[in-house]
């Protein structure tokens, strides 16, 4: 029991000889930021009279209960330095830039998912068996190894002894590269949604033949009147999926043949729909000429009880024309000939 | 990584690289600071833009031409600026006589101009003119603002909102226990000054785990007023 005693009278002998850490305050602290606001009101006398010292014991304690704060966080050691890790910053700040949307997949992408492909990691060095030796596959030193290779092309079995085989080997490539190119602006403008037509032949050697006729039905409809005089070749047949692009100029198809009875029956309805045909009421006119007619009965009798007003009043304001009526309208008056 | 699809390609590596950086990120760094003049500049206006972009170096460019820029009349070459030198905060000094010792401090979103505050400066006193021994270079500062203001005026939350933008350098999820070295205070008199004040920290022996902290004031001294 004494040991406990001296060692507490110790500590708190110890303790007194250091400055305290406490501070009687209530600030507001955004540990994730470091930021502390203290709301309180500032002594506006201290303020003028000495500044400078009143900010720095007003910013001290601040600071001590911010620091307070920053010692209560879960530390870990890094590379001999102590590190407190920070909660989330609760100050809202503004972004430099917009959240990035994510883009969409290429084509050979969506493909690769749907059929699970996954890339595999190929080393920059293959082992050549003509060479004996180590070469790039790309960058440096890859054009230069694949010369030395290229030293001699044969001409195989079924070509043109007179063509050239290494010129050949390069227009290949410089085709490779057009396509890729092709193909990577044709991704790009589908994630941007930018139209592109379909049917614009890029090199005419390589298209297909469904897409030279698509680009021949276009060509065609593209007339004042719509292809509809343009000659035909004997066997030529129109491409579709163009009707698209080509609003009118497609020609109907033909309906198929009915048999005898239902073709009795469509005639009997169209017969029916003819003769049975009963006045059809345009029902808004039937609504207004009502409201007018109502509205003419009420203006014959407010002329009827005016003259009598007028005569007590002794004739004061010029008389309205009456309205002309709805009968007067009518051409030929109803109910009879001209009697002679 | 994100395939960067561009209409017409980068030929080198390192301009592909440039690019992706210029691209928008999911996590953001630190944002630049950029200073520069309008048409005129005084003498304590340069002193000002010199010992802040000391304070926010290597996250601050300084340029020295002078501009015909009228910025709340027409903020486009500002814009421009920005973009050019990648830096979403601003911070722009002109003296005129009607308008002496001004400084616009404003910030961008996508580069285009999102808000800005004029102040006046009415004093300041630099780094050199206090006799201390200074700390290093990009540490994370602790900020604090005395005074009810910051949180009862709309000018003041919006000046806090962009102090705090330019000081507080990035977002970090864990700080150095021995790095914290530097706070910087803000104080809103009744009167409607900004008093600005920059102190080292010295972390001096407590009783307990928590140090005692004590201040030196090593910095700048500014004293603005909102126009």
């Amino acid at each position: 029991m004494d040991v406990v005693k001296s060692v507490l009278e110790k500590s708190a002998k110890e303790a007194e000889n250091y400055k305290s850490i406490e501070v009687k305050k209530l600030i507001d602290i955004d540990v994730g930021a470091l930021l502390a606001v203290d709301s309180n009101a500032l002594d506006s006398k201290a303020l003028r009279v000495s500044p400078n010292d009143y900010l720095l014991k007003l910013t001290r304690d601040n600071t001590q209960l911010l620091f307070n704060e920053i010692f209560e966080l879960p530390t870990e050691k890094i590379d001999e330095v102590i590190v407190a890790k920070l909660p989330k910053q609760r100050f809202s700040l503004p972004r430099c830039k917009p959240v990035p949307k994510p883009r969409p997949l290429t084509k050979w992408q969506e493909f690769a998912k749907a059929k699970g492909i996954v890339k595999k990691k190929k080393s920059k060095l293959s082992w050549d068996e003509q060479l004996k030796k180590w070469i790039p596959l790309y960058g440096f030193r890859r054009t230069t190894a694949q010369k030395e290779k290229d030293w001699v092309l044969e001409v195989p079995q079924n070509a043109n002894p007179m063509e050239d085989q290494f010129a050949k080997k390069i227009e290949a490539k410089s085709e490779r590269v057009a396509k890729n190119e092709l193909q990577r602006l044709r991704n790009i403008a589908k994630a941007r949604n930018v139209k592109v037509p379909r049917f614009g032949i890029s090199n005419p050697d390589v298209s297909s033949a469904k897409e030279l006729q698509a680009a021949v039905t276009v060509a065609k409809s593209s007339t004042a009147s719509l292809g509809k005089f343009q000659e035909k070749l004997p066997k030529e047949k129109e491409a579709r999926g163009v009707s698209s692009i080509t609003p009118g100029a497609t020609r109907k198809r033909k309906l198929p043949p009915l048999s005898s009875s239902e073709e009795k029956s469509q005639n009997l309805n169209i017969a029916d729909s003819v003769l049975n045909k009963r006045p059809k009421i345009d029902l808004e006119k039937a609504v207004s000429r009502h409201i007018n007619e109502e509205q003419l009965q009420r203006s014959e009798e407010k002329k009827s009880e005016r003259p009598k007003r007028q005569k007590r009043s002794g004739g004061g304001g010029g008389k309205k024309k009456p309205k002309s009526s709805n009968r007067s309208r009518k051409g030929k008056v109803a109910g009879g000939r001209k009697r002679r | 990584m994100v395939v960067i699809q561009r209409v017409v390609k980068a030929t080198t590596r390192k301009g592909k690289k440039i690019l992706l950086k210029k691209e928008p990120q999911v996590a953001e760094g630190p944002k630049k600071l950029l200073f520069f003049q309008g048409r005129r500049s005084s003498e304590k206006l340069r002193r000002l833009s010199k010992d802040l972009y000391d304070l926010k170096k290597p996250d601050a460019q300084m340029l020295s031409k002078k501009n015909d820029i009228t910025i709340f009349e027409n903020a486009t070459p500002v814009e421009a600026f920005c973009k050019k030198y990648e830096s979403p905060l601003f911070i722009m000094s002109s003296h005129s006589k009607k308008r002496p010792d001004n400084l616009v401090i404003g910030r961008m979103y996508n580069y285009n101009l999102l808000d800005m505050i004029e102040l006046h400066v009415e004093a300041h006193e630099g780094l050199k003119e206090f006799a201390c021994s200074k700390i290093a270079l990009a540490s994370k500062p602790c900020l604090v603002f005395n005074g009810p203001q910051w949180e009862e005026t709309e000018v003041f939350k919006h000046l806090k909102s962009l102090f705090v933008d330019i000081f507080h350098r990035e977002k970090v999820e864990s700080v150095s226990l021995q790095g914290l070295q530097h706070t910087i205070s803000f104080t809103a008199t009744p009167e409607g000054k900004i008093l600005i004040r920059s102190y080292k920290v010295m972390m001096k022996k407590s009783g307990c785990k928590t140090p005692r902290v004590e201040l030196e004031e090593m910095g700048e001294d500014f004293v603005f007023i909102t126009a």
